[in-house]
């Protein structure tokens, strides 16, 4: 095959390439050199990019004097819990959808997809009094529970299991299988692939939460990281290097597993994209 | 052979056990609470309701009345215009030029590139919000010091009312552009060869391969963006509240997020905020229909 497009400079694409690339990293890279500065290097004039002597008092720091180690694990438990419910969901819903035939089948689905454009701040204000009076604000269970109502999650399941072959189901029924059992032995393991995309979504989106958990959380034991950073920069905003650690400690877990899973990430956003 | 039969009974009510638990929270954690609170936005809901239902009062249309008397909202709506219409355009533009490098065939480590522009749309927004107002610091920021190698004289970015809204535009685009990246990526490997081809033997040049065949052919994919764009900027929030203090200088960055925040968490004027979630949710639903509109003309 002859090359179609036209051929730029590939030394010119390259270069533009690391520039640009460069451009990207470096508030990264600055967040990580800055967190094991001594305090004040930071803001020094001029300012230095690396640490004179790296430390990781502030690390330290977080984890003692600062409560932000109670807040990773908040962070975990609601992200790690949200995840679970919305697989169990979402899987169920967009199998029905995807394979099972019922009246109504397409209107229900043509809805949910239409809902996809309203803004989830619009629910806030009545979730958070409706949760208020079941008792539920400042709880993990509160904070968990909006991410439950995802609709996307059913979108990207119903696409990946319309590939389910009908024969392997009509089978298990006329073996005698119950559908609910159909589900679960037959077409929960088939759907591992884009469970584990779903998973990945789910999980770095309750994790980089904000509004949510900082209006349902307010005990500040109960605070996720992104609430407790917040909260931190209001009260040691002049302390950089210590915001810079507490921002790592923040964006090092996703972007950890971002990298490990990016494959299976990257995927599930460009079916979610792809949607005509 | 799935055509061919009929549903069958049981499978039908399998299919609604399988859906009621997620149609049930979307239900009563999304639909349930957006109708309640257009109720909410007709009552004077304050901080004494909180404590007595019953001081409640339905008060028609009033707080949108107010609303819109309130140069507050104005104020809002200006900087997320702004916003929306200057940071959406910029982030598509600069996300459509990484994404024909990275088509390139002269590009080597597309993975990795990919990966690294990726990285920033992952990263935690309340994070990296807070790293970039000490990079955007006058004296020991490195983007002013990067700008003073030029010769350009500081700009105290978060502090001046001017370009407080530029700089959280900056941010926007470098955390979500990589997004943008991916799936144009995608669309650019969906467009067949030969395509190319022809419009090379027709003696069309790069500028008009890009006119004439990408961008039309990428049509789908940058709808799909402008309306999640659109969507997603019109909410932003994290950003003033954790660079500017909630909205500084003098509201310079106050967004329609912000200030529905305000009013309802902070002010506990929870029916004059719903007013403002209202308010935001007819301008997503006017500006996300114009964009369908505007592709089903080009297409027919």
């Amino acid at each position: 095959m002859r090359p179609g497009r036209r051929k730029w400079s590939p030394f010119l694409v390259q270069a533009a390439l690391v520039a640009w690339a460069a451009v990207v990293l470096t508030p990264l890279a600055w967040m990580a050199s800055a967190s094991l500065m001594r305090p004040g290097e930071a803001s020094e004039f001029p300012p230095p990019f690396f640490p004179s002597r790296p430390t990781l008092e502030h690390y330290r720091d977080l984890f003692t004097r600062l409560s932000l180690g109670r807040a990773a694990v908040n962070s975990l438990i609601i992200s790690i819990g949200a995840t679970l419910a919305v697989l169990l969901l979402n899987s169920m819903a967009g199998y029905a959808f995807a394979k099972l035939r019922f009246r109504g089948r397409d209107r229900v689905f043509a809805f949910l997809m239409a809902a996809l454009v309203i803004p989830a701040p619009v629910a806030m204000l009545p979730l958070f009094l409706m949760l208020r009076s079941v008792g539920l604000v400042n709880t993990y269970v509160g904070a968990a529970l909006p991410a439950t109502a995802g609709i996307l999650g059913i979108f990207l399941v119903r696409q990946f299991a319309r590939g389910i072959p009908d024969d392997l189901l009509d089978a298990a029924r006329l073996e005698g299988a119950g559908e609910l059992r159909i589900y679960w032995s037959i077409v929960l393991p088939m759907l591992r692939p884009v469970l584990a995309t779903l998973a990945i979504i789910t999980f770095l989106g309750t994790w980089n939460e904000f509004v949510w958990p900082l209006v349902a959380l307010t005990d500040e034991s109960r605070y996720t990281l992104p609430v407790a950073l917040a909260a931190l920069v209001g009260e040691h905003s002049a302390d950089v290097e210590l915001m810079m650690a507490g921002a790592v400690l923040t964006v090092l877990p996703v972007l950890a597993l971002f990298l490990a899973l990016q494959k299976q990430y990257i995927e599930g956003i460009t079916l979610g994209g792809v949607k005509e | 052979m799935a055509a061919e039969r009929g549903p069958l009974p049981q499978e039908a009510r399998a299919a609604w056990m399988l859906l009621a638990p997620g149609l049930a929270a979307i239900l009563v954690l999304f639909l349930v609470p957006i109708a309640a609170g257009f109720f909410l936005s007709l009552t004077d809901f304050d901080i004494y309701a909180l404590g007595d239902i019953d001081t409640v009062r339905f008060v028609g249309l009033r707080n949108y009345a107010n609303l819109l008397r309130d140069p507050l909202l104005w104020k809002a709506m200006r900087n997320t215009a702004l916003f929306l219409f200057a940071g959406g355009p910029l982030t598509l533009c600069v996300a459509l030029s990484a994404a024909l490098l990275l088509h390139s065939r002269a590009a080597r480590l597309k993975g990795l590139f990919r990966t690294i522009f990726f990285a920033p749309y992952v990263t935690t927004l309340v994070a990296v919000a807070v790293v970039f107002r000490y990079l955007y610091h006058p004296r020991f920021g490195l983007i002013d010091r990067g700008l003073a190698l030029f010769g350009i004289s500081p700009i105290d970015w978060l502090g001046d009312p001017r370009w407080a809204m530029p700089a959280i535009i900056l941010l926007a685009v470098w955390k979500n552009f990589g997004y943008a990246t991916i799936l144009l990526v995608a669309g650019l490997q969906a467009i067949p060869e030969s395509l190319y081809e022809a419009a090379r033997i027709d003696g069309a040049n790069a500028w008009q391969v890009l006119r004439k065949v990408t961008l039309p052919l990428l049509a789908p994919t940058l709808l799909f963006l402008g309306v999640i764009t659109t969507i997603g900027y019109f909410q932003f929030f994290a950003e003033p509240y954790v660079m500017t203090d909630g909205g500084k200088p003098l509201n310079a960055t106050l967004s329609v997020g912000l200030l529905m925040y305000k009013a309802g968490f902070r002010w506990w004027s929870m029916g004059y905020a719903a007013s403002v979630a209202f308010v935001l949710f007819a301008v997503v639903l006017a500006l996300t229909s114009i964009q369908f509109a505007l592709q089903r003309r080009s297409e027919t």
